[in-house]
């Protein structure tokens, strides 16, 4: 005689079973533990702005380190003075700017080439010093890649921030590490009135960054796509903001 | 040892050597290969996988007689893939740092092919007792082989262990350094993973020959 558990009824049953046992399970998981989730990705936007304004916990000099996530809703209130939208002409204050979804505002835009893509743009003040942080996404070599640049009114770099999904240990994800980052603070990204960004560049004259005018920043070894995409994503993406930062300079 | 019998200790010492899953079975050097360029990452995820692992063999082995033989490895794939999205959950909300450094390596535990074989070879026929014995040492023999190649990939590839400056600042030139060693840049890509453990598989080989094929 067949095992009972051979039966095909049996088989059938015991599938229908086990998909609405570990369904609902995985389903009451993931919906409990949401709002803690979006949290951690709330505070993580935030500790990402801030670090690329310069407002970081840093100790040592290879350090990543943000403010506590208990601390950063504090700080983020205390130096983001405002949080614009710019959609076309239009630019509206927005509290919720941050959360805006840059990938899904890009492929809305792609869709349908009428829309006006709604652009976040964070106005910092630290130490009496204003300046606009640019957020930006991109693609690396094997998945997205995307950051945050601060720059001043004159469109020199404060500060940046970048993070990639799954960059090569090593190589491509140390963009970043600091001395990655680092070399981009002091960079002017207009070359005269003509908007260039910042090219992570190889074969570069000038590897320890003494020149913060030629538009160039020394790539890593071994990243080469990695570096080509971020440099595409400033590009791209800060080009974007250029002519609302010159009008608010002209206005002035 | 008192706790455990000689039967059941053998079961989570074996894996660890001359029954290792990697260089002896041969069995998930894809994540070996792909997560191995830093001691950290290698950590972590060896320590997943023996949770994955410990948990999933428990689960498959008291479910052992109630499972129908016909679909018994898509019973075991939906048990493998739903534990590892509840550990990757957990992570998100409690770890979130450490989740982001893992995400893409937490669902690579779902394609690792040790833990299917375990499943498949042991759980289905041992009690949960002995088949968590036997998860808990195949990890951790897949485990101590990730730590020795993520130990060497790291410090000859970048010439830092958990990212601490072993061996002096490649840019300051200072420590080994300063009299003219450069960090192999080859050791970061996966081939010198495959390398290391050949190199691996060759010592343990010669330490006792009777784990050599005829």
């Amino acid at each position: 005689m067949a095992k009972r558990t051979d039966k095909n009824s049996y088989t059938i049953i015991f599938a229908i079973i086990m998909v609405l046992v570990v369904g609902s399970l995985l389903a009451g998981i993931a919906q409990g533990l949401r709002p803690k989730i979006t949290e951690n990705e709330r505070f993580e936007k935030q500790q990402n702005i801030l670090y690329a304004m310069g407002v970081n916990d840093n100790a040592g000099p290879g350090d990543v380190a943000f403010v506590p996530t208990d601390k950063v809703e504090e700080s983020f209130n205390k130096y983001i003075k405002e949080q614009l939208v710019i959609q076309g002409d239009s630019v509206t204050e927005d509290s919720q700017a941050y959360l805006i979804d840059l990938k899904k505002e890009e492929s809305l835009a792609k869709e349908d080439e009428d829309y006006k893509r709604r652009l976040p743009l964070f106005v910092g003040e630290k130490d009496g010093k204003t300046m606009y942080i640019i957020p930006m996404r991109g693609k690396g070599l094997w998945d997205a890649i995307w950051g945050f640049v601060a720059v001043d009114k004159d469109f020199v770099v404060q500060g940046v921030y970048f993070d990639h999904k799954g960059e090569t240990p090593g190589l491509g994800a140390n963009i970043k590490e600091r001395y990655f980052m680092d070399d981009f603070e002091g960079e002017q990204v207009m070359d005269g009135d003509v908007f260039k960004g910042i090219d992570v560049a190889k074969g570069n004259n000038d590897p320890t960054n003494e020149r913060k005018d030629d538009q160039k920043v020394d790539a890593l070894a071994g990243a080469t796509i990695t570096g080509n995409g971020v440099t595409a994503m400033i590009k791209k993406d800060m080009a974007l903001y250029v002519p609302y930062i010159e009008k608010l300079n002209t206005q002035q | 040892m008192g706790l455990l019998s000689k039967k059941d200790s053998k079961l989570i010492l074996d894996p660890l050597a001359d029954n290792n899953p990697i260089t002896i079975q041969v069995l998930g050097i894809c994540s070996a290969l792909a997560i191995t360029a830093q001691l950290k990452a290698s950590i972590v995820m060896a320590v997943s996988v023996i949770v994955v692992l410990g948990v999933g063999n428990v689960v498959i082995s008291l479910m052992r007689n109630i499972i129908p033989s016909k679909i018994r490895i898509i019973v075991q794939l939906v048990i493998v893939a739903a534990l590892v999205i509840m550990v990757d959950q957990v992570l998100k909300a409690f770890a979130y740092e450490l989740s982001k450094q893992l995400s893409v390596f937490i669902g690579l535990i779902i394609t690792n092919c040790i833990i299917m074989g375990r499943f498949e070879a042991f759980a289905l026929g041992n009690n949960p007792w002995r088949s968590f014995l036997d998860g808990i040492g195949n990890a951790a023999g897949y485990g101590l082989i990730l730590v020795i190649v993520g130990f060497f990939r790291e410090l000859l590839g970048s010439g830092t262990l958990l990212g601490f400056k072993v061996l002096g600042d490649p840019i300051e030139q200072t420590g080994l350094y300063s009299i003219g060693y450069e960090n192999n840049g080859f050791m970061l890509l996966s081939p010198m993973a495959l390398i290391v453990i050949g190199l691996i598989i060759w010592v343990q080989r010669a330490r006792n020959k009777d784990l050599i094929e005829e």
